[in-house]
Order: C-alpha cells, then structure tokens, then sequence
C-alpha cells in the first residue's frame, strides 16, 4: 500500500492540491480531502472505460489497432479544407500544445471550453480589463466574498473552505471575520450559506449593475426596484460593497450564459473599477474545467488569442463570433473535426450537434460519450493528473503540477503522445 | 405551462460525469427538470413523474423533481447535458457563446411517455 499525497485534483478550476490517494496493487482505493465530484472520479474513473481504438465501419464502431486509429484520424485532417481541434480544458498544458501546433499543421481551427462557459469573460477583458489576484490574496485578506451567478457549492465544492469564506487566511482567520453575498436566480445551495441571499430576476444582472454602479456614485434610481430588488436594497448593497476591506467578486455562468453575455462582465468589472474608488475590490470567474485556464494560456503564449484561433488563412486569426467552434459549426463550414476531452454532442445547441454529426470526426478521450459514440475514430486515453503527469492552471492562472498517481493500462497513451502521433503522421502525409 | 429555462451544474451530475457518461447513474443525474412545488401542483403530476419540456430550439422528456432551489414559480432547471442541449438557443450573437439560460419553454405532464438514452439521443442527432 502507498499513500500519495498533495495531488492536485483534475476536477474544476479549485485544482485542489492536497488530495491524498491510498493505492494498493495499481488501484486507488481510498481518498482523502477530496469533494464529492473528486472522490467519485478518483475511486470510479476505471470503471466503465473502454480500452480500445475503435473505427467506425459500416455504420457501427468496431476495435481496430492504435496505429490505423491514428492513420485514420490523420487522414480526415488532412482531407479537410477546413478542420476543427476541440477540447483540451481536461488535458495538461503540453497536450495542449501539441494540439494548437496541430491546428496550425493542418490550417484549422482550434477552440476549447471556453466557448461554453467563460468566452464572454474573455471578451469583457478585451474590452475593460479585469482587476484580480490570486486566490491565495483573498483567503489571507477578504472580508466581502460575493458570489454572483455562481453556484459553487455544486460546481466548486471546496471553493469556500479552501480560498474564500471558511478559510483561514493571515489577516482573516474564517467565517467571523467574512461576510457571504450570493446573487442568483436560483435558491441554490450556495446561497443558504451565504450571510446575504440576494434572488435576482433572470436575465437582469446587466440592469442590476448599472443600478449598484448608479447608487454607488449617488446617482438617482428612477425605479422602485431593479431586477426584482427594491432601490432601498439596492443602496444598502452598494453600501457594504463600498465599505469593506478587501472585496472579491467571484461569478459564474450566470453572467455569462445568460441575455447580455460579454456586455454583463464588461458591467461587472467596471463595478469593480468603481468600487476601488472607495476600498480594494477585484473580481475572477469562477472557471469550471480544472484545465481550462491552462487551454486559455497556451493558446494564447502560442497564438496570441485565448481561444477560437483559425490558422486557415495561413496565420492566427481571432474573431469570436466568426471564428468560434458553435458558430463555425451552426454554418456547416467544418468538414472535419478531432475532438480531446471533451463531449461537445452532450452540450451544444442541438443544431451544432446535428451539424457535427454530418462530418467526420474523432475523439480522444479516456471515456466513451455521447461524443465518442457518434465519431468515426476512438483513440482512449490515459487520465491526465491520475495516470500521466502534467501542468494545469488553477482558475486565478496559478500553474500546478499533476501527478501520475497510478499506472495506465497496457498500451493506453496520454492524450499528449496520441495527439503527437497524429500530428507526426498529418506532417508525414503532407509532405508527400 | 409555460415556463423560463435555466441550465447549470448540480452535484449529481458532477458524480455522474465521473462514473461515466453513458452510465444509467449519469442519465438520472441530468434526465431531469427542478420545477417549483406549485408548478407541480399547477400541472397535476406527482413528484417524479415524467414531463415534456418544449422549447423554440427542440423538446425532451424528462423526469420532473419537486425543488425548493428553484426561487419563484414559473422557473425551471435542467443540468447541463445531452437532454438540456436539446432545448438551448444556438444563436451566438456573434459572440461565440450560445444561449444557455433564460429560455422560454413549455412544460406538459407525459406520465406515459418515456426518457431516451444517451446512444438514442446520438441516434437522433444523426449517427
């Protein structure tokens, strides 16, 4: 039996990094520190794996070796005059940065994760910036933790104990020290721990920012209430935003997903930029995959662009909207795609689904999906940060190592070695 | 009754997903709609039984579930997954991300109707 500890957790965008696995004979049988999403990954990830390339022929996918896996794959990419790379939010950075060497080989496009949950982050920060920290700063100094359209007692389960409100940080010892405020449309979880429940009509968090922004600088309200929220709620809120210590504004996916979009962080941030006019305040999303921080970064080291970067015309090109995957896909403009880590059938719109369905495609993922049963190549890989080590970056861009806990199966590769396989045999191919 | 849908993660289908994606514990975790306790009253179903969800975009039969998350009437939640993508708006606004939440949806009893699994949903989508 061994105990491995201080493992970072290939989770969400917390990358806890003290979970502790008890292996016996290649197995983890036992985790400690983990959550519940964490502890059912580490104790059940081995179980309804599949453990061989699949191709699709005559209509069903049937086993076939690795090697005509990576022929296959190489082929449709090499065919395609326009091809999409996809994923890589649960992959380490260095498969990530194959996989945007491989976009640019093949004059694709690569995009990831964000175009789903914070894209519109990424387009607020082009616009106005974002003023952060890491999270490290806000467990030794905030004393205001607001949560706005995040419902992180679902989606980040260690988020409060670790980094913010139950934390003990140098200047803020725990709870007593911090006050909660959960905005959402929802009575969450999240928000039944909160100091201060605020329940918003959904899609005005555009119109309740502008209201806070309003009474922040005594500015008239002309309404009885915004959002649901009567103005003397509304005037006490900015209030105590205004007179704390060290504010943070985490928020989620309702911002982003919700009517507004980007122009909803574009308001968000510049709340914040107004708040430090009074006191410390800064503001991060709440990312969700425990690596798609990291697709962000190496994108943009290797690219210049976070995300959706089209190398068609010979160089990066970047222009959300034109350039992302739901969009390219909606238009039918894709002829091929490679998809890593990720289930794109199981949460696009279903029009981009049914459009992705139409070309081939294959998939590189440890599990089978709703993704993988649709594709015509399967390559299964090793669990990143349980069977092969690499680098993730935790959701405030602090960089983490992951560890190999245990040994993959026989003849089971990285996503990182498959997708550098493909990549030497798209290069061979295109030299001929 | 018409409803306005929201999509988001919930713990089970956090599990789920790492259990495995075409696992029956996964389907259970988002085969399912959060409806208020009134809505539930409005619509003459019993907490568990089986509804259809109506959306501009598409339609699914999901399970309902009695919520006290869900903070007023006439709100609804599916977790994201296969049976909520099936009902989201792909229009991207030129901004890359569709719209996943604040979707007007229609929601009708179908005790007798039943929920398709993730290889039928591949199925319908084309493959």
């Amino acid at each position: 039996m061994v105990i491995v500890q201080n493992i970072v957790c290939p989770i969400c965008g917390c990358a806890c990094d003290d979970i502790e696995a008890t292996v016996e004979g290649n197995k983890i049988v036992k985790v400690k520190n983990s959550c519940s999403i964490s502890a059912s990954k580490f104790l059940n990830f081995w179980k309804e794996r599949n453990l061989s390339s699949l191709i699709r022929k005559n209509g069903e996918l049937a086993p076939t070796s690795l090697e005509e896996a990576v022929e296959k794959t190489a082929e449709i990419l090499v065919n395609a005059e326009y091809p999409l790379v996809y994923g890589f939010a649960l992959s380490g950075c260095e498969a990530q940065a194959v996989g945007v060497e491989l976009a640019e080989e093949i004059g694709g496009v690569i995009d990831n994760q964000t175009v789903t949950c914070h894209g519109p982050s990424a387009l607020g920060l082009h616009d106005v910036g974002m003023p952060g920290c890491t999270l490290g700063e806000v467990r030794h100094r905030a004393d205001l933790i607001v949560y706005w359209g995040s419902n992180f007692q679902e989606a980040h389960p260690r988020h409060l104990a670790r980094y913010s409100a139950l934390s003990e940080g140098r200047f803020r010892k725990g709870r007593k020290d911090r006050k909660v405020v959960v905005i959402d449309v929802r009575k969450t979880p999240s928000a039944r721990v909160a100091d201060l429940f605020i329940p918003i009509a959904p899609g005005q968090d555009y119109e309740l920012m502008s209201a806070l922004r309003m009474a922040l600088n005594n500015d008239e309200i002309e309404e009885e209430s915004v959002a649901g929220l009567p103005v003397d709620k509304i005037e006490e809120l900015a209030e105590m935003l205004r007179s704390c210590q060290f504010g943070i504004l985490f928020y989620g996916l309702g911002l982003t997903m919700s009517r507004g979009k980007e122009r909803n962080i574009d308001q968000a941030v510049s709340l914040v930029c107004d708040l430090n006019k009074w006191t410390k305040f800064v503001i991060m999303p709440m990312r969700g995959h425990y690596n798609v921080t990291g697709m962000n970064e190496v994108t943009a080291w290797q690219t210049g662009y976070p995300y959706a970067v089209d190398f068609s015309h010979g160089y990066p090109w970047y222009n959300p909207g034109e350039t992302t995957s739901i969009d390219i896909l909606r238009r039918g403009e894709c002829d091929a795609a490679l998809i890593v880590a990720s289930d794109p059938l199981a949460h696009f719109p279903k029009e981009v689904g049914q459009n992705l369905c139409k070309i081939p495609f294959a998939v590189i993922d440890p599990h089978m999906s709703m993704t993988a049963l649709a594709a015509d190549v399967v390559m299964p890989c090793a669990f990143t940060g349980i069977e092969a080590e690499g680098s993730a970056y935790r959701m405030d861009t602090v960089p983490l190592p992951l560890k190999k806990v245990i040994e993959s199966p026989p003849g089971i590769l990285s996503d990182e070695e498959l997708v550098g396989m493909i990549l030497k045999r798209v290069k061979s191919k295109r030299r001929r | 009754m018409k409803a306005l849908l929201l999509t988001g993660r919930s713990l089970k289908q956090g599990i789920g997903k790492e259990v495995g994606k075409v696992t029956e514990k996964y389907k259970e975790s988002v085969a399912m709609c959060e409806i208020h306790p009134k809505d539930v009253e409005e619509l003459g179903i019993k907490d568990g039984e089986n509804v259809s969800i109506t959306t501009k975009f598409g339609s699914v039969v999901v399970k309902s579930v009695s919520s006290q998350n869900i903070a007023e009437p006439g709100i609804i939640f599916i977790p994201y997954g296969p049976y909520a993508s099936m009902l989201v708006d792909y229009d991207t606004c030129s901004t890359g991300m569709p719209t996943l939440k604040g979707i007007v949806a229609e929601v009708k009893p179908a005790p007798s109707e039943r929920i398709l699994d993730v290889k039928e949903l591949v199925k319908y989508l084309g493959r």
